[in-house]
């Protein structure tokens, strides 16, 4: 049977290779948004696993919003980032420094 | 052949298990931006199914309609559209690779030893709790979203309108030179300004 270390687990291991990708492409703004997406999907995981054990449906309600917020998260990002690379013909975060002083 | 067909889940879900690890890997790895979102796409689908298993079967869908269909498109479109340099974004990669290895390694196996060490816990929640819905999960959550997190719904709808707004506004441009319809000017026009009547005396026919 599926238990929830199984699930628990899994869902660190996703945690933790989306943490490794923010450090190993930190270069650019494309991926580090893919990333977040990942540690979105890790976190739900959880919440769904713990829905399905604690027979609980919140945490699936909890997931319906986390989902919205996350769409919105990544459509203003993207817009962001369409806008920067209009600006500056690049999307490596190492040139965004314009508020450093 | 009880026994098989009770572990006919557990087999799919370590299979399925494997594929999300080995595509969120993809994601952080692969030389190309398209093929990094192409892995996430994946690492979604998998990520459904797997919802599946664990009766979240409206999360399940609405994650390949609404994340697969409409962000992750979006996000493929956005790479294909910048046209990115992938070679010069390689640059830093071996200088924080052992660093970024080391702290996912630190956090996996946290985040892991918060389960396996608490064992009191283990027999609260050894078994999953089937069905914990009498009438089909779409409808079970639609009633919860509806009635008791009624608010938190409508400030998600307020947060997509938000997000609708901001992302307009923000790639928005203005070009000088466009011939576009004034519709002020338009409305403001008089008959006066348009039309000019001139007097003239009739003219005969020799």
């Amino acid at each position: 049977m599926i238990g929830l270390p199984h699930l628990l687990t899994l869902s660190a291991v996703l945690f933790a290779i989306a943490v490794c990708g923010i450090f190993i492409n930190r270069r650019s703004v494309i991926l580090l948004l893919m990333c977040v997406e990942l540690l979105l999907l890790a976190v739900n995981f959880n919440f769904v696993a713990f829905a399905w054990f604690l027979g609980d449906l919140a945490g699936q309600v909890f997931v319906f919003f986390i989902l919205t917020v996350a769409a919105a998260e990544a459509a203003i990002g993207l817009a962001i980032l369409v806008v920067l690379f209009r600006n500056r013909i690049s999307v490596n975060v190492d040139e965004f420094q314009l508020l450093k002083g | 052949m009880q026994p098989l067909v009770d572990l006919f889940p557990f087999i799919l879900f370590s299979g399925w298990s494997g594929m999300l690890i080995a595509s969120a890997l993809g994601v952080i790895l692969a030389r190309n931006p398209v093929h990094s979102v192409l892995f996430l796409v994946l690492c979604f689908v998998i990520s459904a199914a797997i919802w599946l298993l664990l009766h979240a079967e409206f999360l399940a869908v609405a994650l390949v309609l609404v994340y697969v269909g409409a962000v992750m498109v979006l996000l493929l479109f956005v790479v294909m559209m910048l046209d990115i340099n992938a070679e010069r974004m390689r640059e830093g990669l071996t200088r924080y690779a052992p660093f970024g290895v080391l702290v996912g390694l630190l956090l996996a196996a946290q985040l892991a030893s918060v389960w396996w060490l608490r064992g009191s816990d283990a027999e609260l929640l050894a078994q999953p709790q089937t069905p914990y819905f009498s009438e089909g999960n779409t409808r079970a959550l639609g009633e919860l979203l509806y009635t008791e997190h009624l608010y938190a719904f409508e400030i998600a709808g307020y947060i997509l309108l938000l997000a609708i707004v901001g992302a307009i506004t923000l790639t928005l441009r203005r070009r000088q030179g466009l011939r576009v319809q004034q519709v002020s000017e338009q409305v403001a026009a008089r008959a006066k300004d348009r039309v000019r009547l001139v007097k003239m005396p009739a003219e005969r026919d020799e």
